[in-house]
């Protein structure tokens, strides 16, 4: 929430969004430390501890912590070799690495005043670029030149062949562009709508809606509880979404048809 | 409210483009009810299709963001 120049409450729900200098620089550079930067260290921190701390022990009887750490980690094995098959495991360790990022800065975005790195198109667009060059790299050092072949239909009548590879050349090249998309917007639009929800209490409560503020206000807090929650949800279900079709893609490159 | 009619035409423009969140929650209503049919047939297959579940979810939801995002470029990048 911001307020304009005449002193008039302004409701922005964008406005958590915007990226500063945690340094006070007044123009950002390649080397300003901005709060996206933090909140990016912060995560990289809180995954590397849960799996340090939970990985600690390797008692048969997992601790709590243990077995979150395992549970993420066969879930995510088990998606890989369903997905991918045996080969696909190879590259389970990036796979693992883009689901726990993902998954932390989606739920660590939910904390109150805290910043949501997916929800830059900048970030979301760097992973989704990423898994676009290497799985496009493996494809053709695997199979060599004959991944092209890829493009071109094997059943198709040899008229449509032209046509349809058209398509399945721009089809491919949209690949990072949804991927990154389907995680920003998602992030950007469950933000923006608790923050409306959020300004409705707040702004009921500033002007006085003669006798209804408590209910006005009530009534948006209650709505947001259930929200939140759905939020829980799509965090998670958005890192899943993320991985899961990078190992799609991967298994397109490995296994071609 | 003050303003040009430029920024009339970005605002109008913003709700439109909305609209295509309708078609999406559409495609996920569909998506969801056709797997919850198909489970219900056949419970003991339905473990295996999750992943196809939220895969198919996704597309159907991905397409409705793009006006979203279409309406946050009206509104702050032009």
């Amino acid at each position: 929430m911001a307020s304009s120049s005449e002193g008039e409450m302004v409701i922005d729900p964008i406005h958590q969004f915007q990226i500063f200098d945690l340094f006070g620089g007044e123009k950002l550079g390649f080397l300003s430390f901005t709060n996206s930067s933090l909140w990016m260290v912060i995560i990289f921190a809180a995954a590397i501890a849960l799996f340090l701390i939970g990985s600690r022990g390797r008692a048969i009887v997992p601790s709590r912590l243990q077995s979150l750490a395992e549970v993420i980690y066969d879930f995510i094995r088990k998606m890989v070799r369903d997905v991918a098959g045996e080969e696909g495991l190879r590259y389970f360790p990036y796979i693992f690495t883009l689901f726990v990022f993902i998954a932390f800065a989606n739920l660590l975005g939910l904390i109150p005043n805290s910043f949501t790195v997916t929800s830059h198109f900048a970030v979301t667009g760097a992973l989704a670029l990423t898994v676009f060059v290497t799985v496009t790299a493996i494809g053709f050092w695997k199979h060599g030149l004959h991944f092209l072949s890829f493009f071109v239909p094997q059943d198709a009548p040899l008229v449509l062949k032209p046509v349809l590879a058209v398509i399945e050349v721009i089809a491919y090249f949209v690949r990072p562009l949804s991927h990154s998309v389907r995680l920003g917007a998602n992030m950007i639009a469950g933000h923006a709508i608790l923050k409306v929800f959020a300004a409705f209490a707040t702004s009921a409560a500033v002007y006085g809606l003669s006798g209804m503020t408590a209910l006005v206000s009530g009534l948006s807090v209650a709505a947001m509880v259930p929200l939140f929650a759905l939020e829980l949800l799509v965090a998670l279900v958005q890192a899943y979404i993320f991985v899961i079709l990078t190992t799609i893609y991967l298994n397109d490159a490995l296994h071609m048809h | 409210m003050t303003g040009d009619i430029a920024q009339l035409g970005q605002y109008i423009g913003a709700g439109l483009a909305c609209l295509a969140l309708a078609g999406a929650a559409m495609g996920v209503g569909n998506v969801a009810g056709n797997f919850l049919n198909g489970a219900l047939r056949n419970p003991a297959a339905a473990k295996e299709q999750t992943g196809n579940f939220f895969v198919g979810m996704a597309f159907a939801e991905a397409l409705g963001l793009f006006g979203f995002v279409v309406a946050l470029l009206l509104l702050f990048a032009v």
